[in-house]
């Protein structure tokens, strides 16, 4: 059955409360996910106070003024800092976001930071994203054609382009997979929205010749019917995609071909 | 999952391959639901007008051809609407694949039964025997 209480070792502790900046005034409380594989101890949670007049407005930037300069053994994964990349998906508020582009003024009083939910942590805010990535790749995303590739290139009209619209935005972060309880109980069949967004992603691409094996790969109780439009994907998308729709239109590919 | 294994992720994602099936509990889930609009409504006018009424006024309400032919339709569609719901949470939540085969027989077996007893007084009422 379906495990509903943590295992002992991942039982949240009470961790250290680090000083507040001497002489700040504009000072916003943190409380982050702290988990250390090396030290034998289970995850803790620890208290930061920002200093907001020398820190810059975003989640992200507070994580690494933290780094910077209070705790340089906060571990979590940053690149772009402008919602391209999708490294920083995190916890936040109680919401998966990236930490980049959510401003601390969205939130009222203590921030908390906790890794992307019901994944392997790896440390800190880092979480074990093998599985997701796999479950990307084993949709093949890439264009596949039997008729030989033309001179130039797959011409596309800009009908059948804007068709991509809505899918082509997404930066594989994680955040809608790791939301859906769905995915949270059957991640190791089920594919989770970010996957099955990129594949309609493929199977609505009018270049593409496999559209047929693309179905057939998806059609399956697990793979693809473990969806039962929760929502939460088009909740917590920072990109402001709409995975359940994408989901819904393989459904209804599916139906089609079969009614 | 096993994180132990030593199978590469890919693998491990493809596990058995796709089923090839799953359209049909779906495409049926709807239809079914949808069926059960109008059931549902026509049942429960059905049994709001046989409230109150001593048992000879009900039994013949309800073994009147049309009325029963309602009811018929309702119990077919709605306890197959059960059973394909049912099969959904027990695929969601229990992972032993034991106890998930155990339990999703059981499930058609109740829903049979269930299905089976309701049809019978049904046709019970509706040839007086």
């Amino acid at each position: 059955m379906v495990q509903l209480t943590l295992p002992k070792n991942s039982k949240i502790t009470e961790g250290k409360t680090w000083k507040r900046p001497t002489g700040a005034r504009n000072v916003t409380p943190f409380r982050v996910y702290r988990w250390n594989p090396d030290d034998g101890q289970n995850p803790r949670m620890d208290t930061y106070f920002v200093d907001r007049d020398d820190c810059a407005p975003m989640v992200l930037d507070a994580l690494i003024w933290i780094k910077n300069k209070i705790d340089p053994t906060l571990t979590f994964r940053r690149s772009c800092r402008e919602g391209v990349c999708g490294s920083c998906a995190m916890n936040i508020d109680g919401t998966n976001t990236l930490a980049c582009t959510k401003g601390m003024d969205e939130i009222k009083g203590t921030i908390k930071v906790y890794p992307l939910p019901h994944q392997p942590v790896i440390k800190d805010l880092v979480p074990d994203l093998t599985n997701f990535y796999a479950q990307y790749a084993s949709i093949e995303p890439w264009l596949q054609t039997k008729t030989p590739t033309p001179e130039k290139e797959w011409r596309q009209s800009h009908e059948d382009r804007k068709k991509l619209d809505d899918h082509y935005e997404c930066i594989l972060c994680a955040c809608c997979s790791t939301s859906c309880p769905s995915y949270w109980w059957n991640s190791d069949r089920y594919l989770g929205p970010a996957a099955l967004l990129q594949a309609n992603r493929w199977i609505g691409d009018s270049r593409d010749e496999a559209t047929g094996e693309r179905l057939d790969n998806l059609e399956d109780p697990f793979r693809l019917y473990r969806c039962h439009t929760i929502m939460n994907c088009a909740k917590a998308c920072p990109k402001g995609l709409n995975p359940a729709k994408s989901i819904a239109e393989i459904k209804k590919r599916l139906v089609e071909r079969q009614v | 999952m096993s994180r132990s294994s030593l199978r590469t992720p890919l693998g491990r994602v493809a596990h058995l391959g796709t089923a090839r099936s799953g359209t049909r509990h779906f495409w049926h889930q709807r239809l079914t639901a949808v069926a059960n609009v109008p059931l549902t409504i026509a049942f429960v006018l059905i049994v709001v007008g046989v409230l109150g009424r001593n048992h000879a006024a009900v039994v013949q309400i309800l073994g009147s051809t049309f009325v029963s032919i309602v009811v018929l339709l309702f119990v077919v569609s709605s306890v197959y609407h059960m059973r394909l719901g049912m099969q959904v949470i027990i695929e969601d939540y229990v992972h032993d694949e034991n106890l998930k085969i155990a339990a999703l027989m059981a499930n058609t077996f109740f829903t049979i039964a269930v299905g089976f007893a309701a049809a019978f007084a049904t046709f019970k009422l509706a040839f007086g025997l």
